[in-house]
């Protein structure tokens, strides 16, 4: 997400070596008992993108990231207040996890294996599937990216984005021409000022960016996605407790939204007789006791934040004013990826 | 007439012709070429064949850049309004300039940060006594300007740092560093920096002069190792690497880490400008201040300091400014300075539009532009009223 490539790697160099030096540290913290002794959670969070991670005018973290930490501490503390939001960069944000500055990080990170493996944490699912796409004018009358031949495309300078064009448009054989810019504001101002046929970055930021335009309606975002980014949060290697409860908070979400149950009827669905939704809330079981919680941890995520589905509205879908729609990140019982394990 | 009816008849005569003056005629204004508007905009503007190519470029410059500005900053400018609409392009605002409503909607958060709402009461009062300090130190006449100095270098430390961050045991909740934002970071992280850096850089600078070899060594690392790495190295180093070597517990706090990082970085830059100071003293200043008697300190106090402290005055205050826009790259280390607040608020989608980001940095820029601009203008007078030794 707009990192420099080099810096990356930079930095990746000195945090294996730090992570390695200090993994025996890490592998002996009982995070849970830190977290509650402590009272509040730490989270890494991001402090500049819409819809994921943002203060809104009284102060207050708003975001897709920042409400699945709201659910991890309302799961733990049954009160999602009980939090701290630490803003990382995309520089600091492992070092942070890895030194213990916080406890989870969420921070719009993308799933890879040399992160997974070489970083010292562990990604524990994926609360948003993300990837680049193409904005371009309606005008341009342009339906699918493969129609961008030989188009001037507007990009940020020196991001996997910049790279990921380039492989692109070799492997689908076509001529590309780039119009790079040092931050993705000048690259939106240049394509909006007609410097460009199109503008590439993660789909996430693209209907954030058409915002931004003088008519956001000319524009659209073309179907083809050319890129994996499966984003999702993190934590340190080690401690497989706290590793399961970060894991299944993000279940817990999304099988609510299987099941139907929502903030607004959770305290009905309580009653529920249908099983899966007494194992689900706790009525039946104790699978919130295996992970080291109480068993009413879901029903506690779901009365104080809601389902996936619900909180992925209110902070990109359809109530906010990106409006992204669900596409890959509809249940797979709808044509999309959230899909989590039973609760049995 | 009485007189003139006794004088002589040649008296009388050449009192009626009355060639001498008797009283001084006043004298005649200037020609208007040389006085007045006129003679000023002479002298000032048309003196010479360059000034005269400057002046008209000058001129050109303004008229081209001037009226669009204004118009984009007040004339086109949006001063209310709830969200973006407010700042789109529609049939009753053809042309948008500058959003306006989106400052004053997130002028609170530009001010405050994540500070709680219900304490903000707090940062006003601190704002409040760092004026009061200021005004009462920079204002020449101001009384008794002892208690001044002693409220501003100590009562007020003191009393800001419980004010801020809080102390149960009076009543006022704790509010961690990381909800402190905004403008009040910039001012605590350039106000530390600025009252730190000038004893710890003297200190360094007298260090580096020394007869001690010891002394000089280590104050020769200090100064060339913090000066030879950038800012962003030394608060990333402070922020990221310090904790992986220190215990989870004894961790310090980012802001803490932060403000160690810039005070050090200031302190580096500063005893290198108040060495130049000393530089410039000549030698005889000091065999003069040992030959009546004076131990090292009390040469230094008295003589030496004093003089050099004036002659470097334009540079700390060029190292104060440069400071105060380097408080920006706290944002490295994940702080929410004034910029920062700014960047943050501008990507938000509710108030998305063409012309959020730019009304942003236009905002940012005068703020810093104030800032600076009356730092410069206080070192001016501060100068002209202690150089009059080395006037030109």
């Amino acid at each position: 997400m707009g990192d420099s490539v080099i810096m990356k790697r930079v930095f990746a160099l000195t945090i294996v070596a730090a992570a390695a030096a200090f993994a025996a540290t890490a592998a002996s913290a009982q995070t849970l008992n830190t977290v509650k002794s402590r009272g509040v959670l730490h989270c890494g969070a991001n402090g500049t993108l819409a819809g994921f991670g943002l203060p809104d005018a009284q102060g207050a973290w708003t975001g897709l990231d920042v409400d699945f930490c709201r659910a991890l501490a309302a799961a733990i503390f049954n009160d999602p207040a009980k939090i701290k939001f630490v803003p990382l960069t995309a520089k600091d944000r492992f070092t942070a996890l890895q030194s213990g500055d916080v406890d989870v990080l969420a921070r719009n990170t993308t799933w890879t294996s040399s992160r997974d493996t070489q970083l010292g944490l562990n990604f524990t699912g994926v609360n948003y599937y993300d990837g680049q796409g193409f904005m371009v004018r309606k005008a341009l009358k342009v339906n699918s990216a493969l129609e961008l031949n030989d188009a001037a495309i507007c990009v940020q300078q020196g991001t996997t984005t910049e790279l990921n064009l380039a492989d692109y448009f070799r492997a689908n054989k076509m001529k590309l021409k780039t119009v790079t810019f040092a931050s993705a504001n000048e690259a939106v101002k240049a394509y909006d000022a007609g410097r460009c046929d199109a503008y590439t970055t993660d789909a996430s930021g693209l209907y954030a960016e058409r915002l931004r335009t003088v008519k956001p309606d000319d524009h659209i975002v073309l179907p083809e996605i050319i890129s994996k980014e499966p984003l999702g949060p993190s934590a340190r290697h080690g401690d497989d407790q706290w590793f399961d409860i970060v894991k299944w908070t993000h279940y817990a979400m999304v099988i609510a939204e299987e099941l139907n149950v929502t903030k607004a009827n959770v305290d009905e669905m309580v009653k529920s007789d249908n099983p899966e939704i007494k194992r689900l809330l706790g009525s039946e079981g104790k699978h919130g006791e295996a992970l080291g919680l109480t068993n009413d941890w879901a029903y506690r995520i779901i009365k104080h934040l809601g389902n996936y589905g619900e909180i992925f509205e209110k902070n990109v879908g359809q109530a906010s004013a990106l409006k992204i729609s669900r596409g890959l990140n509809a249940l797979w019982t709808k044509g999309g990826l959230q899909y989590a394990p039973p609760i049995r | 007439m009485d007189t003139a009816d006794t004088m002589p008849a040649t008296a009388r005569r050449a009192a009626e012709i009355a060639f001498v003056r008797a009283a001084t005629e006043e004298p005649l204004p200037p020609p208007l070429t040389q006085s007045g508007a006129i003679g000023w905009i002479r002298e000032n503007l048309f003196s010479t064949p360059l000034n005269i190519a400057l002046t008209l470029v000058s001129i050109a410059l303004i008229v081209w850049v001037m009226p669009p500005l204004i118009q984009y900053m007040f004339i086109n400018a949006v001063w209310t309004g709830a969200d973006r609409d407010a700042c789109l392009v529609s049939i009753e605002h053809p042309v948008v300039g500058a959003c306006w409503a989106f400052v004053r909607e997130r002028f609170a958060y530009f001010i405050y940060g994540f500070y709680p709402i219900s304490e903000r009461w707090r940062v006003d009062a601190f704002l409040a006594m760092l004026v009061v300090g200021i005004v009462w130190l920079a204002w020449l006449r101001a009384p008794r300007r002892d208690i001044g100095a002693a409220y501003f270098f100590v009562v007020m430390p003191a009393v800001s740092y419980i004010l801020l961050s809080g102390w149960p045991l009076i009543g006022l909740s704790k509010v961690e560093t990381s909800f402190w934002g905004g403008l009040l970071v910039t001012v605590v992280v350039a106000a530390v920096g600025i009252v730190v850096s000038l004893p710890i850089g003297i200190l360094l600078a007298l260090g580096r002069r020394s007869q001690m070899p010891a002394v000089r060594l280590f104050s020769v690392i200090v100064i060339e190792f913090v000066r030879g790495v950038p800012l962003i190295t030394v608060l990333f180093m402070a922020s990221v690497m310090l904790p992986l070597f220190v215990p989870d517990t004894w961790s310090p706090d980012k802001l803490l880490r932060a403000l160690v990082g810039v005070a050090l970085f200031t302190s580096a830059y500063m005893a290198e400008v108040v060495r130049a100071g000393l530089q410039a003293i000549p030698k005889g200043q000091y065999e003069g201040a040992m030959a009546v008697g004076l131990g090292y300190w009390q040469m230094m106090r008295l003589i030496v300091l004093p003089q050099a402290l004036r002659v470097t005055i334009p540079n700390i205050v060029n190292s104060y400014i440069s400071l105060f826009k380097d408080t920006t790259l706290v944002f490295i280390v994940g702080i929410f300075d004034f910029l920062r607040t700014i960047e943050a608020a501008r990507i938000d989608p509710k108030w998305a539009t063409p012309t959020t980001s730019t009304t942003g940095y236009a905002f940012a820029a005068v703020f810093y532009f104030i800032c600076c601009y009356l730092m410069s203008r206080y070192a001016r007078n501060m100068e002209a009223r202690l150089a009059t030794g080395h006037k030109r």
